[in-house]
């Protein structure tokens, strides 16, 4: 290629990379465009599922999905505002479910779904894949590994009392895995956290959407804490 | 190319090359995704697919390619492919994503397949080259399934469990249970039960192409002369 000067060389290269740029560009946005929907739609099954295991639809009279507050708290470990999804039964509050994160897992955060009646009952604890802890150890607290996490299910902040929100092992009540300490402590605390942040907002949470001043009373949610 | 050439093309990407137990190469999502069936063959799909499609556009675009800008288009090319593969993925196998979420850009950095694209299919026609594609792809996900049944079968006692997470509903009952109330062995299921697993499958192969040898030793008289060491990326330009 002597006979073509440095500059024709360079030109043609960077117009033959320009176009492949374009083409593989053009690529990846017609399969974006096209899997747009379905995404959405598996993400957004992928939640029901989770959400109705919880709290089953049968029981609630309220569509949960769009009946949801904003709310940020030190005692939900989350640094953005949180969705917490509200179940009302002919109007009146039934239960929630806070999305509450464990920061202190083996393997980092771990992500949970708390469902709560309105009298601070427990309906249940699920974690959010995807999580980091020990596959063999502290990968119990997944509902398809143990079922150990269902522990919680009837638990409240007055059973066991605050003395029992521990794992055994701290002298509380809660099972500990074996050779796994670290996740389960975790998880209790996380959700005694969510139980205690509940209970000292529940009125508020259930309020908040009838009156629909989300904005304003997000903003006092945040000067209350 | 005669059929010759495409045996040759199959017998080097599921034996005599293999990605994974010759060339030893995407040993980052090898070892770390096969701790069950499902996940090993969720990402050896995703590859196989990956792979087929860069050899198909790389083969196709070598005359407009030259030298200077051969190794930025390509990774334009795998990247974009595995873009792709991701959204389809999250589209429809949802549950799968998420567990092999974070692997499936990593496919990019999967060596072998800009390897085979340098090496093959910038010099090749196209079908030869999708061949080469899914023979190699192929290899390396009969490696990735072997060592997924390995880990499952000793880590967990079960064996193709939570295979409707690939396959739909219909996959949900094809669960194994080889052992019953099986605490599982823990070092199967961590990453050093991967490398012990992914040794023991070299060491395996190397024994049977050591038998191989003998047994033509035998029969000709002549020790095969030359090196063991195979190269990986053609030739060396």
């Amino acid at each position: 290629m002597t006979d073509i000067s440095v500059g024709t060389s360079v030109r043609r290269n960077a117009v033959a990379l320009s176009i492949f740029a374009l083409i593989t560009v053009g690529v990846v946005a017609l399969t974006h465009v096209n899997t747009r929907e379905p995404i959405k739609k598996a993400k957004q099954a992928a939640l029901e599922k989770s959400l109705y295991e919880l709290i089953p639809r049968d029981n609630h009279t309220n569509n949960m999905l769009e009946d949801v507050a904003w709310v940020k708290s030190p005692l939900l470990a989350s640094k953005r505002k949180k969705k917490v999804y509200l179940a009302r039964l002919n109007g009146a509050p039934y239960a929630a479910i806070l999305q509450v994160t464990a920061p202190e897992g083996y393997g980092g955060k771990i992500q949970l779904l708390t469902g709560i009646y309105y009298d601070g009952t427990l309906a249940g604890v699920r974690m959010v894949p995807p999580h980091n802890e020990t596959p063999g150890l502290g990968d119990s607290i997944e509902l398809k590994k143990s079922d150990w996490i269902l522990g919680f299910n009837n638990k409240s902040l007055v059973n066991p009392g605050k003395n029992g929100w521990q794992v055994k092992k701290d002298g509380g009540e809660f099972d500990q895995f074996t050779g796994a300490t670290i996740t389960p402590r975790a998880v209790v605390r996380a959700v005694h956290n969510a139980l205690t942040y509940f209970d000292h907002n529940k009125d508020f949470l259930f309020n908040q959407v009838q009156e629909s001043e989300s904005l304003k009373q997000e903003d006092k949610i945040l000067e209350d804490k | 190319m005669d059929t010759a050439e495409y045996k040759n093309i199959t017998y080097d990407g599921l034996w005599n090359k293999n990605v994974a137990t010759v060339q030893i190469l995407g040993l980052c999502p090898l070892l770390a995704v096969t701790g069950s069936v499902v996940n090993a063959l969720g990402l050896g799909l995703a590859t196989v697919a990956v792979l087929v499609g860069s050899n198909l556009s790389v083969s196709l675009a070598r005359s407009f390619v030259t030298n200077a800008i051969r190794l930025p288009t390509f990774v334009m090319i795998i990247a974009s492919l595995t873009t792709c593969v991701e959204f389809i993925m999250q589209a429809y196998t949802f549950e799968l994503y998420q567990i092999l979420g974070i692997f499936i850009p990593l496919i990019v950095t999967n060596c072998c397949i800009l390897g085979r694209a340098d090496a093959f299919a910038s010099k090749n026609p196209v079908l030869p080259s999708i061949v080469d594609g899914l023979m190699m792809g192929t290899g390396f996900m009969i490696v990735l399934f072997l060592l997924g049944a390995m880990r499952e079968i000793l880590g967990h006692g079960t064996l193709f469990a939570n295979m409707d997470l690939l396959f739909g509903a219909g996959a949900a009952n094809m669960e194994i249970k080889i052992f019953d109330e099986f605490p599982g062995i823990l070092l199967a299921a961590l990453p050093p039960g991967a490398f012990i697993g992914l040794s023991l499958i070299i060491a395996l192969k190397n024994f049977i192409e050591r038998q191989r040898e003998l047994r033509k030793i035998a029969q000709t008289g002549v020790p095969i002369a030359g090196s063991k060491r195979v190269r990986t990326t053609g030739a060396i330009s």
